[in-house]
């Protein structure tokens, strides 16, 4: 276990400087995600362009991981479609949790999550905004919880 | 206290020594020697408590309160046997007054539930403050929703310190209940407890003490406190988990129906009438946790061995040293500055999450709480979703402080 692997300059990086940080007012679809075990917050906001997501923003208070998987996330998603989305956030969910599994060559910046792994405590501050995005996307305004 | 004749000074307090009595401290995490700082979570178990457990369960075992045969009146004796040991460590009238319970949550529960539940109605007002853990919150909501009574919460101040002139001010004839931490878990300070009881009594209402985080940092002596409700809890002092105390008052254990009914809670059963057993009993519905309770017994035999003021001596100098240590790190905030507190100590670093700190300092070997502590109202009284939190037991060392200081460094380095 070596904390270099949880926290690469990538996460270190986007932790300080997060991409895409704030509201979007109006947006087609928010939710708020939820880790009451260790209070983290935040909140998606989407905007549509049919099945595409043209614009994401996010904002809220939580931990370095937590908060540079959201931006990562928000980067990696801006201009894909539902189901591109839902295919990245599979291969996100198995880098999180799968010891086996490689980092796919589609996940770009993504894989540097892939320390997380070995903190299992850590893993549901990374999939926090991932579980949001997919509540903003599947069921609209809505608050989701990593409990 | 001992007439004061002896001309020596007391043997200073050996940690090195008392360390060597916890097994798990030798550990190691992360390929570092464990350094325990979450003993306000759950403390750690001495050999002599394993050891007591490991021979009621090889020699002692059977079911209490039933059998004639030979086991039987063996873990008998041994779990009355302990219920006296817990009368007399916090200084009980009787052993009647002795219920064990899960944990200080089952026995906040069982309040709520057979005081309260039976006798509070719309109008009526339970006192809390708003340092109370989860456990000393929720059930009472609970009972608010069943009777339609209402909750009060005295307000804390920016030490965390209760408010005590808001405090008297929200004692009123319609106060029928006040439920208090001893100590804060979150940030360590120490309730007066004793006048705030008093004032409580004055307006006629029944005081229950939260004693979860207190048991472990001074001596308790019910009577002297005048609480008619304490709970604790036995893995916080030392002992196993899934064994706690709730102290009551005869009288008023005597005049509230059971909690639970089932086995050994009852004198006779038919479909007709059932007649209820006589305390301590009566609350203790089902086969109770025997090794549990002689592990309790085994810890307060162990603490008193030390000394619990030569312990509580001893939590207080690291105490000291902690806070000072940390309060030179410009970076650091602690958390609760109350004038008296045991030893916690709940901070935060600038520009760290509390969970990015607990998990840096784990790769250091360094164990603390990090999080709400199940005292979500604190949190959001300072503004922070966390604290990470250091507390310290009899086998902490200042060395332990140095590798807290040490650990903080290292948290500096990663990601400040």
């Amino acid at each position: 276990m070596d904390l270099k692997d949880l926290y690469r300059d990538v996460i270190l990086d986007h932790n300080r400087h997060p991409r895409n940080f704030g509201r979007i007012e109006p947006a087609d679809s928010r939710a708020d995600g939820h880790n009451p075990l260790c209070g983290d917050r935040l909140s998606v906001f989407v905007l549509l362009d049919g099945e595409r997501v043209a614009d994401i923003r996010f904002e809220g208070r939580g931990c370095a991981i937590s908060t540079a998987s959201a931006s990562l996330m928000t980067e990696a998603v801006k201009g894909k479609d539902r189901t591109a989305i839902r295919e990245l956030f599979d291969k996100v969910h198995a880098l999180l949790t799968r010891s086996e599994s490689q980092a796919d060559g589609a996940l770009g910046k993504l894989a540097a999550l892939s320390g997380v792994r070995e903190f299992p405590a850590r893993v549901k501050c990374a999939s926090l905004c991932w579980h949001t995005l997919n509540a903003a996307l599947e069921r609209g305004a809505t608050t989701v919880s990593t409990e | 206290m001992a007439a004061n004749v002896s001309l020596a000074a007391p043997p200073p307090f050996d940690a090195e020594r008392v360390r060597r009595d916890f097994p798990i401290l030798d550990t190691m995490v992360n390929g570092r020697p464990l350094v325990y700082l979450d003993s306000a979570a759950s403390s750690q178990r001495p050999l002599a408590v394993l050891r007591a457990v490991e021979d009621y369960e090889t020699h002692s075992h059977a079911n209490v309160h039933r059998g004639v045969h030979a086991l039987s009146q063996a873990a008998t004796a041994a779990y009355e046997g302990a219920r006296e040991r817990v009368r007399r460590f916090i200084n009980a009238r009787s052993a009647r007054e002795i219920i064990f319970v899960r944990g200080t949550t089952e026995a906040i529960n069982l309040i709520a539930q057979a005081w309260g539940r039976p006798r509070l109605r719309a109008g009526d007002e339970i006192l809390i403050s708003a340092l109370e853990h989860h456990a000393n919150i929720v059930p009472w909501q609970m009972v608010c929703e069943q009777t339609g009574c209402t909750l009060q919460v005295a307000p804390i101040n920016r030490r965390g310190e209760l408010q005590l002139e808001e405090f008297l001010g929200l004692l009123s004839p319609r106060t029928r209940l006040v439920a208090l931490a001893h100590v804060s878990n979150a940030l360590g300070t120490v309730l007066p407890v004793k006048p705030l009881i008093e004032a409580a009594h004055a307006h006629g209402a029944v005081v229950l003490i939260d004693g979860a985080q207190a048991v472990p940092h001074a001596r308790l002596d019910v009577r002297a406190l005048g609480a008619d409700f304490y709970a604790f809890s036995g893995h916080k002092l030392y002992g196993p988990t899934g064994i706690g105390v709730l102290y009551g008052r005869e009288e008023l254990l005597a005049a509230m129906p059971p909690w639970q009914g089932g086995g050994d809670m009852i004198l006779t059963v038919s479909f007709a009438k059932t007649t209820y057993n006589e305390l301590p009993w009566k609350f203790e519905a089902g086969t109770p946790n025997m090794s549990g309770a002689v592990g309790l017994a085994a810890a307060m035999d162990y603490l008193e061995g030390l000394g619990v003021e030569a312990i509580a001596a001893h939590e207080q100098r690291l105490l000291q040293l902690a806070t000072a240590e940390l309060a030179r790190l410009p970076d650091i905030e602690i958390i609760g500055t109350a004038a008296h507190k045991a030893s916690v100590l709940s901070f935060t670093m600038k520009g760290v999450h509390p969970h990015d700190l607990g998990t840096i300092l784990d790769a250091e070997g360094v164990a603390v709480r990090t999080g709400h502590h199940c005292a979500m109202p604190v949190m959001t009284f300072f503004g922070l979703p966390a604290t990470a939190r250091a507390s310290f037991g009899c086998y902490n060392t200042e060395g332990d402080v140095a590798s807290l200081v040490q650990a903080l460094g290292k948290a500096r380095e990663v990601l400040a």
